[in-house]
């Protein structure tokens, strides 16, 4: 398996290039639509709310805490709803090609993570820069990134593959998923903290994996906290869980899949 | 060395209620509701390394599907596949092409899909470039590219490296003529070279001078096998095949088969090549003036009757070929015990070679509606040159050279 990836390497390189290439074949800005869209959201939300949610940021002993916070949880959700959303259109977007020629179909995922990551890194990149505008500089604890973004990868991807191979023969779920998505996004402190949700309910919040990993993201890039491994570990093992209940999907519903595309 | 072998393969399709019966289906819940249609039944047949098969049917035999499950774009039911060496396969048209990316991004794509690495692709461009002769719209976006176009690049890009087994699914007649004699040759050219040729094709003679074996597909299943002249006849006839027709073929003293269908409401008795002196003929210089006697017997009474005949070369390809129909000679009415005699005169104006006769009995130009009779290879002769210098080809033609030389 291995093997046969390493020996398609080249087909992979030139797909991402060309997916990222293909995706802003006739605009002028090209790439940087990727970074003004996530940027304009935090941009709209700090304008406005910020106002309106007088949100306490007792940790941070900075003026800009807000905008900050507020990226920091938009990079988490840029990731995870990429890789989503890609994923349950992967089978789908991808008909034309699985149609009509035979390839290891293990390439697919990877050229779609590859796409992501490089989005992240980009938008990563972008993040950092407007930090360094408001005059905020993230400390040693940004070295936990790496693992943050794989672990967000990886359950995005997961519940994205299961989803992906349902949507092939349910198109309602590509319909439903983005629907729910924008519940989960509001749903995930990401525009508002914790300490404002009353006490009752915030236990609800632990059930949300998206809760964990924005709040993660915040703790590495504003609060310069370090990440709470116990609770990584976990979503790893959830992450994983999926993956392979995904995994089993895709080996049984392979042959009618290429029936159906 | 079998460069395929192809196992037990079928297919066939599932029908579940709903989609949560599909989803349970995986998990191994089996629903009495389900039901199975099957397109293919179990098929199996080997090609050998150099071997060119044709496989040959009408829509919804089960070819294309057959063909995917051999490229891997579809999984079989049962059976399996073994592919020994690299296959490439030109399946419809396009082969996943993006539009929005120029002929060359799309063909160095391709060639990497297919599994080729940068050093091997970067070699191999300028030759794809040369064959697909597209000019400067190679480095434009496919979609200002027409049709045909298109069908050069995935052709070029499908046929750039020689593979061991080529696939080719009624491709070829996409493409103005030009290219389809250069994709013609080029499959040609690696075919010496040792490749297998998988060719699905309605055009007959794309088969029979490409290919050395033929499957006929039909309902599913491989129902003849054999020389592709052989195949090409009885699928032609079976297009014909009305109900109650028959349908046989037996083998000739010269180890060809002869083909006979029809539904048989007149019948074909003799046929006969003479010479002017009422001779039977065997061997038949070239240019002789023969005579072809047809006898024939209505069975039940009809309202037409058209008679069709056709000389065809050693590889089956139609010489000539006309019927009663276009010389306006319909006879109506026909009584049945009525005997009708065609005598048809004509000049062997043939090159020296083997022909064989085809008798048709229709009610019309052609045998769509009513297939009465339908004999190929009805009579074969030797065309032999006496008297004429040498000359090549399947024709005679009188020609006169002239030859001026002057001295400088």
């Amino acid at each position: 398996m291995l093997r046969v990836l390493l020996s398609y390497r080249y087909f992979i390189l030139s797909s991402i290039k060309n997916e990222f290439k293909a995706r802003f074949a006739r605009s002028k800005l090209g790439g940087l639509w990727l970074v003004i869209h996530p940027l304009a959201m935090v941009l709209v939300y700090a304008l406005i709310l910020s106002e309106l949610i007088q949100v306490k940021f007792p940790g941070a002993a900075i003026d800009n805490a807000y905008p900050i916070y507020l990226t920091a949880g938009v990079l988490a959700w840029f990731i995870f709803s990429e890789t989503v959303l890609r994923s349950l259109n992967l089978f789908i977007d991808n008909a034309n090609l699985l149609k009509k020629i035979a390839f290891p179909k293990a390439v697919l995922p990877i050229i779609l993570l590859g796409n992501v990551l490089l989005q992240s890194l980009l938008l990563l990149g972008a993040i950092l820069l407007v930090f360094a505008f408001l005059g905020h500089f993230p400390g040693i604890q940004i070295l936990w990134l790496p693992l943050l973004f794989l672990v967000t990868l990886l359950l995005g991807f997961s519940i994205g593959l299961i989803l992906g191979i349902l949507n092939v023969f349910m198109r309602d779920i590509g319909q439903i998923v983005p629907i729910i998505m924008n519940f989960m996004f509001w749903l995930t402190p990401i525009v508002y903290t914790l300490a404002i949700i009353p006490e009752t309910y915030r236990h609800w919040f632990a059930f949300n994996p998206m809760a964990h990993l924005a709040g993660a993201f915040q703790d590495v890039l504003l609060y310069n906290r370090a990440v709470d491994l116990s609770i990584m570990g976990v979503l790893l093992a959830v992450a994983l869980g999926l993956l392979s209940v995904g995994a089993f999907l895709f080996k049984q519903a392979k042959a009618e899949m290429l029936d159906q595309l | 060395m079998s460069v395929l072998s192809v196992r037990q393969v079928s297919k066939s399709y599932r029908k579940y209620p709903n989609e949560l019966v599909r989803v349970a289906s995986w998990f191994g819940w089996r629903s009495a509701e389900t039901q199975t249609l099957e397109v293919l039944k179990p098929i199996s047949f080997d090609v050998q390394a150099g071997e060119s098969v044709a496989i040959v049917g009408q829509n919804g035999a089960g070819k294309s599907t057959l063909l995917k499950m051999i490229v891997g774009t579809l999984n079989p039911s049962s059976g399996s596949v073994h592919v020994h060496g690299k296959v490439a396969a030109i399946l419809e048209l396009g082969m996943g092409f993006n539009l929005d990316f120029t002929g060359r991004q799309n063909a160095m794509h391709g060639l990497a899909l297919m599994g080729y690495n940068q050093e091997q692709i970067e070699a191999v461009l300028p030759d794809l470039q040369a064959f697909a002769e597209i000019g400067s719209y190679f480095d434009q976006p496919l979609r200002v590219y027409s049709s045909g176009m298109q069908m050069r690049v995935a052709f070029a890009v499908a046929t750039a490296f020689r593979p061991d087994i080529l696939i080719v699914d009624e491709a070829l007649s996409v493409g103005d003529a030009y290219f389809q004699h250069k994709s013609f040759e080029r499959i040609k050219s690696f075919q010496q070279m040792g490749t297998s040729l998988l060719l699905v094709s309605h055009d007959k003679t794309a088969i029979q001078t490409v290919c050395n074996r033929a499957l006929l597909l039909a309902n599913g299943q491989i129902i003849q096998e054999g020389r592709p002249d052989d195949i090409m006849d009885y699928y032609n006839a079976m297009i014909a095949e009305k109900e109650n027709s028959q349908l046989t073929q037996q083998k000739l003293t010269n180890g060809l088969t002869q083909t006979y269908s029809g539904s048989g409401e007149a019948k074909i008795m003799s046929v006969q090549l003479l010479n002017a002196k009422q001779q039977r003929l065997d061997v038949v210089s070239v240019n002789q003036d023969v005579q072809l006697l047809v006898r024939v017997k209505v069975t039940t009474p009809i309202s037409q009757l058209v008679l069709g005949y056709a000389l065809k070369d050693r590889l089956g390809r139609v010489v000539f070929g006309t019927n009663t129909w276009h010389t306006q000679q319909l006879i109506r009415n026909l009584q049945a015990d009525e005997e009708i005699e065609y005598a048809i005169h004509f000049k062997a104006s043939l090159g020296e070679g083997s022909y064989s006769v085809v008798l048709a009995l229709t009610d019309s130009e052609n045998h769509l509606n009513a297939n009465y009779a339908w004999l190929e290879r009805a009579l074969i002769f030797e065309v032999i040159n006496t008297d004429k210098p040498v000359f090549e080809g399947i024709l005679w033609q009188e020609n006169n050279i002239q030859i001026h030389r002057e001295k400088s």
